[in-house]
């Protein structure tokens, strides 16, 4: 019964992953940049459900359409201040490193606002948990909300993406960005639509990881943020199934090691199978091979 | 004395025959060319001659050796270097620099005579810099020795990139497309160039080229390729009267 | 005989070096200079200086995004603090200490070259994510390392080293996440700039010579380079590994400064850090590593005025730099102001190449 329940909360770590995931695989399929401070949206994005739920006394769901709201602006701010300037340079490092210091700039932003201390994270979910097998197996309320919130948005993106307008152009100026220009496509606003469909993922995302570990410290979200994009590489980036099951796949093998080997080297072992993955598959599972012509 | 012999190579992509029963033969100090309209697998044969693509079947022979299947970096050594049909230069670095490290297999030391500054590495370098610029003077490049190689104009580039295949001393140059995205002037000026490069280092040519009037101009025997297939060889200008080959070109 | 244009650099840039050297010891000698929290500064800038440099093998050079350079600087320090704790007892600190960067390089050049072979057979972004595993995975590991020393020898145990006694007179020379402690402070200001002249004339030799030739050939078109005969595989292995020797060499600088060396130091905020010098200071440019690494390693020491602000302000500091630098709208400002300023002719000066 203890490895169903291992695997259950591996299910769910896994979904927050895929969640965050899924914005990291799109921002980076369109603007092919590693955002470093994707991670960071989460943190801001657990912050403001903080605030909103005790502070201002809202619900849950209030707070969480709150912080989606905030996160969207921000991540839109973002990419429009510190990105997009940059589209172009001769160097992709240049946006890369431009990346890390928002990644810095956010993380101390919010030490100065909140404090370094751990806040006491209050779950948004009030489902009671799911007592199964007499009790011998009990699934919390975070995680079926969690597993099931993933599920959602995983369709809803998949239809986004292939059955509207807006979704169609994002995969078009993923492909190619000069050639759907060419073909009438806003490719800023698509680019910018991407990164507030991204940061908004990652503020749904930064609520369900802080209810399942109430902890939040203005570091939370860095290290969620590389595993995501660990999660990403490692379905193939760019695929939005590839993503989701990244992330599921990350979040067992992580869970079954903590429980089964040790703790200490659980991201140890995390890196070691995405290496191993790569090694087989370099472009990940779902990933397309790509050919030089000569 | 046959520089290169190619028997019924082929290669095939997935269902697709891209090159098929290729035979070809062609002298020491030849000029050839090879030709045929787009999509007609000249290119895919350069790989497969450079050893970019493994030929699904055939042999090829360059000197008497088999070559067929080995790795691109075996076949330069071994004497075949080529330039390309999208300019392939190393752009970040000195026009010079493109030379010396064409003179990368003539010319050695190894990495701790670099790091200690042996005297070796002094000689090896001045030899280096005395054979490149050499090379640089044939093409009228040695002016710009210590340009970006990226920044020389367009012309400047193609003759930049044979400077480059010419360093590592092949037996065999291959040029594809040397004319393409050239005005008459350029192409003439490129005519003049290779057969310098025929005369002045005893070099035996095979060329993939577009232009009829470079083709007819400078080659001596062809051949024809139309949907991977040989469509026609011979002397240029029986090759060129040929009315399948002319079919082929026009599209009837 | 004639100074070629890459011997000159290789001397200026050193000449800086040194004479910054020789300004600090005059300041410090005439006691001008007392802080000794400047002074415990200098041997730190030396370490990062390094590291910027080998990076900057890698990044500039190579042309590949490597995000695991602190797992080569923790394998290193840590193989150079555990060869010094357990032999400074039978030869002379200095040999031991000497002895101790051999180690550290000779470790830190055979993990450089086995993570090297899988690595760079993949492209971009993907050998990134997967250097920064492999940095993670030595950091995570060396954490869990326990090792002991007693009468009957070495003890080396995994994860925890609970019940796991030694001998009377013996210790744990290595303690998991408490890491090495009780390591002796060899490090000084002198010994840091020389390593730092080593890792520059090895770089700057490396990079003018026709090995350099060879990777840079692959860096800037991999096809070309196989076509005209340079080995890709054997050539970036080989900056790879030189990358690593020379990280590993500044890690056991860095061991050697502090008394206790803990693994966590290394994780991949370290590797970016290396490569915010590497960026900011030009790619491919050995001087600007260095100089950015001095500058940047500074700067929020001297916003310590800001206090609790400085970081933040690093942080816009380093963002408005990146954008300065390389939006492809303020690079046509700068030239506009260029021109406006400095009405020069174009020339062939325009075409030629600037090998810092």
């Amino acid at each position: 019964m203890s490895f169903l329940s291992y695997l259950i909360n591996g299910v769910s770590l896994g979904s927050v992953y895929a969640i965050i995931a899924l914005g990291y695989t799109m921002v980076y399929g369109i603007a092919k940049m590693l955002n470093f401070a994707h991670g960071d949206v989460i943190m801001v994005g657990g912050y403001v459900v903080y605030i909103a739920m005790n502070t201002y006394g809202l619900g849950a769901i209030p707070s969480i359409i709150v912080s989606m709201i905030f996160c969207t602006v921000l991540g839109v701010v973002i990419e429009g201040v510190a990105y997009k300037p940059l589209r172009g340079a001769s160097s992709s490092l240049a946006v890369l490193i431009t990346a890390i210091g928002m990644s810095y700039f956010l993380q101390n932003a919010a030490q100065l606002i909140f404090g370094a201390e751990t806040k006491a994270f209050s779950s948004v979910v009030s489902i009671p948990p799911l007592h199964l097998a007499d009790g011998k197996l009990t699934i919390t309320g975070e995680a079926i909300v969690t597993v099931a919130a993933c599920i959602v948005i995983m369709a809803a993106l998949m239809l986004f993406v292939n059955k509207t307008k807006p979704g169609r152009a994002m995969l078009a100026v993923s492909e190619d960005k000069d050639t759907a220009r060419l073909m009438g496509v806003n490719v800023n606003a698509t680019i910018s639509l991407t990164f507030a469909i991204g940061a908004a993922l990652a503020a749904i995302a930064g609520a369900l990881l802080c209810s399942s570990y109430p902890s939040l410290t203005p570091t939370t979200g860095a290290m969620p943020g590389i595993k995501a994009f660990v999660a990403a590489v490692f379905g193939g980036i760019g695929s939005i199934p590839g993503a989701m099951l990244g992330g599921i796949l990350l979040g067992i093998i992580e869970n079954l090691v903590k429980a089964y080997i040790s703790t200490q080297v659980a991201d140890a072992i995390v890196f070691g199978v995405l290496i191993g993955v790569l090694l087989v598959k370099p472009t990940g599972i779902f990933g397309k091979k790509v050919h030089e012509k000569v | 004395m046959t520089m290169l012999e190619i028997n019924n190579l082929g290669i095939s992509f997935g269902g697709l025959r891209a090159v098929d029963n290729l035979n070809m033969t062609i002298q020491k100090d030849e000029l050839y060319g090879l030709i045929g309209p787009n999509g007609a697998g000249k290119t895919t044969a350069f790989n497969m001659l450079t050893g970019v693509y493994k030929p699904t079947d055939g042999q090829i022979l360059l000197d008497g050796v088999d070559i067929t299947g080995k790795s691109t970096v075996e076949i330069n050594k071994m004497g075949i270097a080529r330039t390309f049909q999208n300019i392939r230069l190393f752009n970040k670095m000195s026009v010079i620099d493109n030379v010396k490290a064409g003179l990368h297999n003539d010319y050695k030391y190894s990495t701790w005579t670099a790091i200690f500054r042996l005297p070796k590495y002094f000689r090896t370098e001045r030899a280096m810099d005395e054979r490149a610029t050499e090379l640089l003077k044939v093409f009228g490049l040695d002016f710009y020795r210590d340009a970006l190689a990226s920044n020389l104009p367009y012309g400047q580039q193609r003759k930049l990139e044979i400077a480059r295949a010419l360093a590592t001393s092949p037996k065999l140059l291959l040029l594809d497309e040397p004319a393409a995205g050239m005005n008459p002037n350029e192409t003439q000026e490129l005519m003049d160039t290779i057969k310098l490069v025929r005369k002045n280092f005893d070099m035996t040519i095979l060329l993939i080229e577009h232009d009829m009037k470079l083709v007819s101009g400078i080659c001596e025997r062809l051949t024809v390729l139309n949907f991977g297939k040989v469509l026609a060889e011979g002397e240029t200008s029986e090759v060129l009267n040929n009315p399948e080959v002319i079919a082929a070109y026009i599209g009837d | 005989m004639k100074l070629t244009k890459s011997t000159k650099n290789t001397f200026v840039t050193c000449g800086m070096v040194v004479a910054a050297y020789l300004i600090m010891e005059l300041l410090m000698n005439g006691g001008v200079l007392t802080s000794s929290h400047i002074k415990s500064l200098l041997v730190p800038i030396c370490v990062y200086s390094m590291l910027a440099v080998s990076l900057n093998l890698t990044v500039g050079i190579l042309g590949e995004l490597s995000l695991g350079h602190a797992g080569f600087v923790c394998v290193g320090a840590f193989s150079g603090a555990m060869f010094t704790r357990c032999l400074s007892g039978v030869m002379p600190g200095w040999l031991c200490f000497l002895l101790a960067f051999v180690v550290g390089a000779i470790v830190a050049g055979v993990f450089g070259l086995l993570i090297g072979i899988p690595v760079l057979r993949l492209r971009g972004d993907y050998l990134a994510i997967v250097t920064l595993a492999f940095g993670e995975i030595i950091k995570n590991i060396v954490n869990v390392i326990y090792v002991g020393r007693d009468s009957s020898g070495f003890t080396i145990v995994f994860n925890s080293n609970a019940g796991v006694s030694l001998d009377s007179d013996g210790e744990w020379l290595m303690n998991g996440a408490q890491g090495v402690t009780g390591i002796t402070k060899y490090s000084s200001f002198t010994i840091g700039v020389v390593l730092l002249l080593i890792t520059l004339v090895v770089v700057l030799n490396f990079i003018n010579s026709r090995t350099g030739r060879a990777v840079m050939a692959i860096r800037d078109n991999r096809i070309a380079a196989e076509a005209t005969g340079i080995n890709v595989t054997k050539y970036k292995l080989m900056a790879f590994t030189v990358s690593a020797v020379l990280a590993g060499m500044a890690g056991v600088l860095y061991a050697h400064n502090y008394v206790i060396l803990k693994a966590k130091t290394f994780d991949y905020n370290f590797s970016i850090l290396i490569l915010v010098f590497v960026v900011l200071g030009g790619i491919g440019s050995v001087r600007g590593s260095v100089i950015a690494a001095t500058i940047l390693y500074i700067l929020p020491e001297m916003l310590r005025g800001f206090s609790e602000y400085r970081m933040l302000i690093y942080a816009i500091v380093l963002i408005i730099c990146m954008l300065f630098n390389w939006s492809p709208s303020a690079i046509e400002w700068r030239e506009k102001v260029r021109a406006k300023l400095f009405k020069k002719p174009k020339g062939k000066a325009e075409i030629d190449s600037d090998n810092a």
